[in-house]
């Protein structure tokens, strides 16, 4: 019992010794011999020296040497693959001996040797172990398989051995089932030529629950994770497998418990989602994940990671087991760190106050890291519950008060992202922040404490001192702080023009001459074209209101969720990175979880459940193309970037410069100083911009009042839908028949059926003094989110000022949502004709229409609607036409004129009914216009 | 899977060295040990990619064992397989100690083998192992031996062989409860629950069937109905009689396709001890002790703590090994110490007092008052977070209320019954994660 001593053998002419030992004559001397070698080779020794008198020793009767020798070759057979072929006779004999352990260790052993003039003579011995009548033997020779296809896959294919596998997932043996299917997902996940051979139908499937049951822990891991790869045909299917799966959960070892967890969190995806069964498998689920948090610590992180899929998707399981996530004091760092993650989000209305106290006490832990995510967590709280949202901030306010650097920065990190959720509500904390300022060294608490001092600059009296501060070593900031510097600066110049102007001169020098970054060279640009040229569209741009940060932070991107829980428990979950992105790409498959095909209603439920963002919910950032866009429009009169670069380069620097500037702002400044008069001009020549570019002359109805002043508290909306440019615009005149100015004003829609929403900001007049009224075009897009409305065109608007929120509805008239490429060639169309069946047909007369054929198609083109064939038949004109709307729905239509007749017959075909009314009366709008 | 396993001593010196996959080259040894082992930083994660292989790891006391992937491999199955594999070695040489493992390398390259083919793990029951890995050389086996002993390591009975014999047949029950808390200094509750083992040794002849019966609510409802639902529904008719078990896993004997249809739990025991069922409460659980700490900073020098522990159960019974652990600052200089019952002491090494209290009856309360002197310490910026006292114990009974009901015995081919069978059970209650913050 002292193989220890093998370890200590360092001499020189070591070597020399052992092949004398190893060519001894008595036993135990060879024996020992191999053990030095092998102990040798452990610690990473080259004794591949020994090879031909190490495998002399393989014919032996001794089983320990004899598996001690093989544990050799399989270490050097590579490196002399001459002398591993006189292994192969023993192996050969090995596999007819009457051991089977003797059998099984021949041909497990000789998979392990990749050498290809040895595999050749594998074949033989492999065919008859896999049909040995030992179940030990049969069980090894499985894996073989799976040993050789990595080997050489040609050469499994050719001798068959796909089809010998396959024939061992109905061996009696529920082990020999469990090796096998582990042999074939491997072999599957690296071949596709494999795949018809190896696929799974329900007959396997089958087969595969039978031995579930019987077998080994680590075969039924096996058997799940192979099942859980595995389409089921139907619901039907889909639930009977839930069914067998569900008893693992109870199994002691976690791994069936995730990968059984693994099975039926994918195939939930099929099951109704409103039924008793899916409402019954989410309750069974909580239980045993949460078992997995008595484990060991390693299994506990692995359990967590994947809990945090889990909860994301389905937020149901383990709602109400947050105390089971609280941190214990001896829990290693890595389980401290994810529990964290989940108590956020499991977090409440009912439970944020145990929540808060408990990340109270985790603030003042030792461990920086914990104690950082800790802060960060209560700022995250108080985003997540609103009626919290006090308390959280409070509770921050005293870990400022302890000044340990670490947590006041991540305090003032969290609490900018509180003051982007409840604008105007806690800002009385502002004083508190700054005297914390010289504190702050990284460079996320620093950018935000600037974005804080920029929003507010109004509120802070010495903002400027503040932010010129910040400026002085502006060169050596990170960029991030840099970026945010220029914002704030120029933001305090808006607030405050008359005592910022050097400031605001300083740091567009810095950030367009004095940096080589091009991000803060050209948002430098950008801002200070803006401010020359109109700063009170500047301030539109810079000081619009902003929409509310989301309340969920750090969610997994959908698609990417729905793959890591198809790879539950594997390690993809436990990075939370698919696969491919840690995997040597030879054929990772990309994973998808399957979709219930029973109705489209279950699928749009499931992604409103899963995505939570509510419909209030606009992007942070404008639309790139009108924003920028517009800017760039503003800008074809002034300097380009090139000139401008010149005229800053003859002015020379310091002290000069800044006047000099000044001349170039003189203008805009007295714009801005003298109220928004100027602003309403510069919109106002926008529009024109517009309005002439826009010669296509798309029909536009009149405006019409959607919000009477009564019902808008004396704010009267009115508008109407154009098309212009490729780009649908809603046009809308804001009346202030009120005794006072409104501001403030913001627009939103709610879902609706084309998924209309605007795509910029609206930017109309601020504040609209009483009695006067302001036109605006607000763009509007099709990316947002759809829900049938009844009638069809109906779209729900909701307009802000200061004084409140209004809602009204509207109409959208049908042929703005016509689509410039919906023009199809005359095959085609005339393949979709008849592919759409005549009962899809209908027929209406547009009455009293002035027009000949020709002016008619002219007209419908101009909206969108597109002539693909005329016909004479029997002295009527036939057009044939087609249009297509924005979600994509095709149409197609037939007019039919008889000359001399006011009266025109329209037959449409589409694959959507619903929408015939609307069609036939935007026809009927265009024409009669 | 698993691409190959290393075992390193603390120094990062390879102790145990087994590829399994091409993929897997010696450089792999030693980026574990320059990334992880030698690391610079703690390492803060038992998962760690490297060059993208992945690397597990688990530590048993200054040993490093580690298994590597180069695949998206099932992350859980690695951690149980590396958590069975110690048990396995545990089993057959004891401590997992870099002298053991040198001692035994062969031992473990032959266990390695059988166990782990091509990175999947095979049979790890340390008994069936143990009838063919026997580190005594083959002695020739006839055929009827050898077939008994693949039959096994595949078998559908894995865990138990054929032919065993007893005089006397008997069995042992101990329900072995672990209770975690965790308690604010006001007294209140944040998070308690039982974490409970039966483990069970049978001296059984034959292949008897056995059925168990606890006294869980949905078990003892559910008898004769179908469908299983929710423990929320039981209670009324079960009374205090019963428990509501949150979660139970079973030891793979346990038919679990039974337990989900029947509520049954029965099963053919491996011969000799193991463990048969572990469950988990969150319910009514009785909390044996409740420490109430007192603690307050007497100026920048002085600590002053008072200690109070009471015993909540049965004054007839004992608890025995009491100890309670309050941590001190790290800046302590001296403790001057009162307790009435029990002896404490401070201990430096451990920064904490440590108050020892052998036996103590139910229903009683003890004090112990403590001044902590401290040094006056410039480093200001560390400040001492106030670890949670923490307290063992053992009680006589479950403190989740559970209990056995019955456990039948049926063996239909040797000839003896249920009434033959001697049984003994006993329960046992220690302290888990027993932690009052202060």
């Amino acid at each position: 019992m002292t193989d220890s001593k093998y370890f200590t053998t360092t001499k020189k002419g070591e070597i020399f010794e052992l092949k004398a030992e190893l060519n001894s004559d008595k036993k135990e001397k060879k024996k020992e011999a191999v053990k030095k070698v092998i102990a040798s080779m452990t610690v990473g020794k080259d004794v591949s020296a020994l090879f031909a008198d190490v495998v002399n020793c393989m014919q032996t009767d001794n089983l320990e040497l004899k598996k001690l020798v093989y544990l050799y070759l399989m270490n050097y057979a590579k490196t002399q693959p001459d002398v591993a072929i006189i292994s192969v006779n023993t192996f050969v004999r090995d596999c007819e001996d009457p051991n089977p352990l003797i059998r099984a260790l021949a041909v497990r052993t000789m998979g392990c040797i990749r050498v290809d003039k040895i595999t050749e003579y594998l074949c033989e011995p492999l065919r008859k172990c896999l049909k040995d009548e030992d179940p030990y033997v049969r069980k090894t020779a499985a894996v073989c398989v799976a040993k050789l296809h990595d080997i050489n896959a040609q050469l499994v294919e050719d001798q068959g051995f796909l089809d010998a596998l396959k024939d061992l997932l109905s061996d009696s043996n529920p082990m020999v089932v469990a090796n096998a299917v582990a042999a074939i997902s491997e072999i599957l996940e690296t071949s596709t030529t494999a795949q018809p051979s190896l696929e799974m139908n329900s007959g396997t499937i089958n087969k595969l629950l039978t031995a579930l049951n019987e077998c080994t822990e680590w075969g039924q891991v096996f058997i799940l994770d192979s099942i859980s790869n595995y389409a089921p045909k139907d619901e039907k299917e889909a639930q009977s497998i839930c069914e067998r799966v569900t008893p693992r959960l109870a199994h002691a070892n976690a791994a069936v418990v995730l990968s059984a967890v693994k099975v039926i969190m994918k195939y939930m995806e099929i099951l109704d989602i409103h039924g008793d069964y899916v409402t019954m498998l989410v309750k069974k689920l909580s239980p045993p994940l949460v078992t997995l948090l008595s484990a060991e610590p390693e299994i506990q992180y692995v359990a967590l990671r994947n809990i945090n899929l889990i909860v994301q998707k389905r937020p149901d399981i383990l709602k109400n087991e947050m105390k089971v996530f609280f941190v214990k004091y001896n829990d290693p760092i890595y389980v401290k760190l994810e529990k964290l993650d989940i108590m956020i989000r499991l977090t409440n209305q009912g439970n944020i106050a145990q929540v808060l106290a408990e990340l109270k006490e985790y603030a003042t832990e030792v461990d920086v890291d914990f104690v950082r995510k800790s802060v960060r967590a209560i700022g995250r709280c108080a985003i997540k519950v609103e009626q919290a949202a006090e308390r959280c901030v409070s509770t921050l306010l005293d870990l400022i008060q302890t000044k340990v650097n670490y947590v006041v920065q991540e305090a003032i990190v969290v609490i900018k992202d509180i003051f982007r959720k409840y604008p105007n509500k806690y800002e009385s904390i502002i004083a508190t922040l700054c005297e914390n300022l010289d504190t702050l060294d990284e460079p996320e608490a620093r950018a935000s404490m600037i974005w804080i001092i920029g929003e507010y600059a109004e509120r802070i009296d010495n903002a400027d001192e503040l932010l010129e501060s910040f400026l002085e070593g502006f060169q050596d900031e990170n960029t991030q702080v840099q970026l945010q510097l220029l914002t704030a600066i120029v933001k305090l110049f808006l607030k405050r023009p008359t005592d910022t102007q050097e400031l605001v001169q300083q740091v567009l020098s810095l950030a367009t001459q004095d940096s080589d970054n091009p991000d803060l060279r050209d948002r430098g640009y950008i801002y200070w074209r803006l401010l020359s040229t109109d700063p009170a569209a500047a301030k539109e741009v810079v000081l619009a209101e902003k929409p509310l940060i989301s309340e969920e932070t750090d969610l997994i991107e959908p698609t990417l969720l729905d793959e890591l829980i198809c790879h539950i428990a594997s390690l993809a979950s436990v990075y939370h990175k698919p696969p491919n992105a840690f995997v040597e790409g030879r054929g990772v498959m990309r994973r998808s979880l399957p979709r219930n095909q029973s109705g489209e209603a279950g699928v749009s439920d499931l992604t409103a459940d899963v995505s939570p963002p509510p419909a209030q919910q606009s992007t942070v950032i404008p639309g790139v193309d009108s924003l920028i866009g517009d800017l760039l429009d503003m800008d074809i009169g002034g300097p380009t970037p090139y000139q401008q670069q010149q005229m800053m380069g003859q002015i020379p620097p310091s002290v000069p410069a800044s006047t000099g500037a000044v001349d170039l702002l003189g203008e805009g400044l007295d714009n801005l100083l003298g109220g928004g008069g100027g602003g309403m001009d510069t919109l106002g020549g926008l529009s024109d911009i517009f309005g002439s570019s826009a010669q296509t002359s798309s029909y536009t109805p009149p405006q019409e009042v959607w919000l009477p002043a009564a019902k808008g508290k004396g704010m009267e909306v009115t508008g109407t839908f154009a098309r212009r440019n490729k780009k649908i615009y809603m046009e809308l005149t804001f009346t202030n028949k009120a005794m006072q100015p409104m501001m403030n004003f913001a627009i939103q829609f709610n879902k609706n059926s084309f998924g209309l929403q605007p795509a910029s900001p609206l930017q109309i007049q601020s504040p609209l003094p009483p009695n006067q009224s302001a036109s605006t075009s607000l763009h509007l897009n099709t990316q947002g989110q759809i829900q049938k409305m009844e009638p069809l065109t109906t779209l729900q608007v909701a307009v802000k000022n200061n004084i409140g929120v209004f809602y009204y509805s509207c109409q959208i008239p049908m042929h703005v949502l016509f689509t410039e490429e919906g023009e199809m060639d005359k095959k085609d169309f005339l393949a979709s004709w008849k592919e759409i069946p005549a009962q899809n047909e209908v027929q209406s007369t547009i009455t009293n229409v002035q027009h000949n054929a020709d002016t008619v198609s002219q007209k419908l083109r101009n909206n969108n609607i597109f002539t693909i064939a005329k016909r004479n038949v029997e002295g009527q004109d036939m057009l044939y036409q087609s249009l297509s709307l924005t979600n994509g729905i095709r149409i197609l239509a037939e007019l039919k004129i008889q000359p001399g007749m006011t009266n025109f017959t329209l037959s449409l075909k589409c694959r959507v009914q619903d929408i015939y009314p609307f069609i036939q009366q935007a026809f009927d709008q265009i024409l009669h216009n | 899977m698993i691409g190959g396993l290393f075992i390193y001593n603390h120094k990062g010196e390879v102790l145990i060295s087994r590829v399994f996959r091409d993929d897997i080259g010696r450089n792999a040894v030693d980026a574990f040990r320059v990334n992880v082992i030698h690391a610079r930083q703690q390492v803060r994660s038992p998962v760690t990619n490297i060059a993208r292989t992945s690397f597990f790891h688990i530590k048993r006391s200054n040993i490093w064992v580690a298994a590597v992937t180069r695949q998206n491999v099932n992350a859980a199955m690695v951690f149980e397989f590396l958590h069975k594999m110690c048990e396995v070695m545990a089993a057959y040489f004891g401590k997992i100690s870099e002298e053991n493992i040198k001692n035994n390398f062969v031992l473990i390259y032959e266990i390695l083998d059988e166990i782990l083919d091509f990175g999947y793990p095979q049979n790890t029951d340390t008994g069936i192992l143990k009838t063919f890995i026997t580190q005594q050389g083959v002695k020739s086996q006839t055929k009827e031996e050898t077939a008994q002993i693949t039959s096994q390591v595949t078998g559908q009975i894995g865990w138990r062989r054929e032919g065993i014999k007893y005089r006397r047949n008997e069995l042992f029950l101990d329900v072995l409860e672990s209770v975690n808390l965790l308690m604010s200094p006001q007294g209140q509750v944040l998070s308690a629950h039982v974490a409970g083992r039966i483990v069970m040794k049978s001296y059984l002849s034959g292949m008897p069937e056995c059925k168990f019966g606890i006294n869980d609510k949905v078990l003892m409802e559910s008898k004769g109905k179908s469908s299983l639902d929710d423990s929320s529904r039981a209670g009324v008719t079960a009374g205090k009689t019963s428990i509501a078990i949150d979660d139970c896993q079973f030891h793979q004997c346990v038919k679990l396709s039974k337990f989900e249809t029947e509520h049954s739990i029965s099963f053919i025991p491996p011969d000799g001890e193991f463990e048969l069922m572990r469950y988990r409460t969150t319910k009514d659980i009785s909390l044996p002790f409740r420490v109430i700490p007192l603690v307050r900073e007497v100026g920048r020098q002085k600590m002053e703590v008072k200690v109070v522990v009471k015993s909540n159960f049965k004054p007839s019974l004992l608890a025995q090994k009491v100890e309670v652990r309050i941590p001190t600052p790290l800046n302590t200089s001296g403790v001057q110490v009162i307790c009435m019952k029990g002896k404490a002491k401070y201990k430096a090494s451990e920064n904490a007092i440590v108050w020892k209290i052998k036996r103590m009856g139910g229903m009683k309360e003890c004090q112990l008052s403590a001044e902590i002197e401290l040094l006056n310490t410039s480093d200001k910026g560390k400040k001492w977070t106030r670890p949670p006292i923490s307290m063992n114990f053992e009680v006589p009974f479950a403190p989740s209320g559970f209990k056995v009901r019955y456990l039948k015995v049926f063996e239909s081919k040797i000839n003896y019954s249920d009434h033959d069978v001697i049984k003994w059970v006993r329960y046992i209650g220690r302290s888990g994660l027993y932690e009052t913050r202060c």
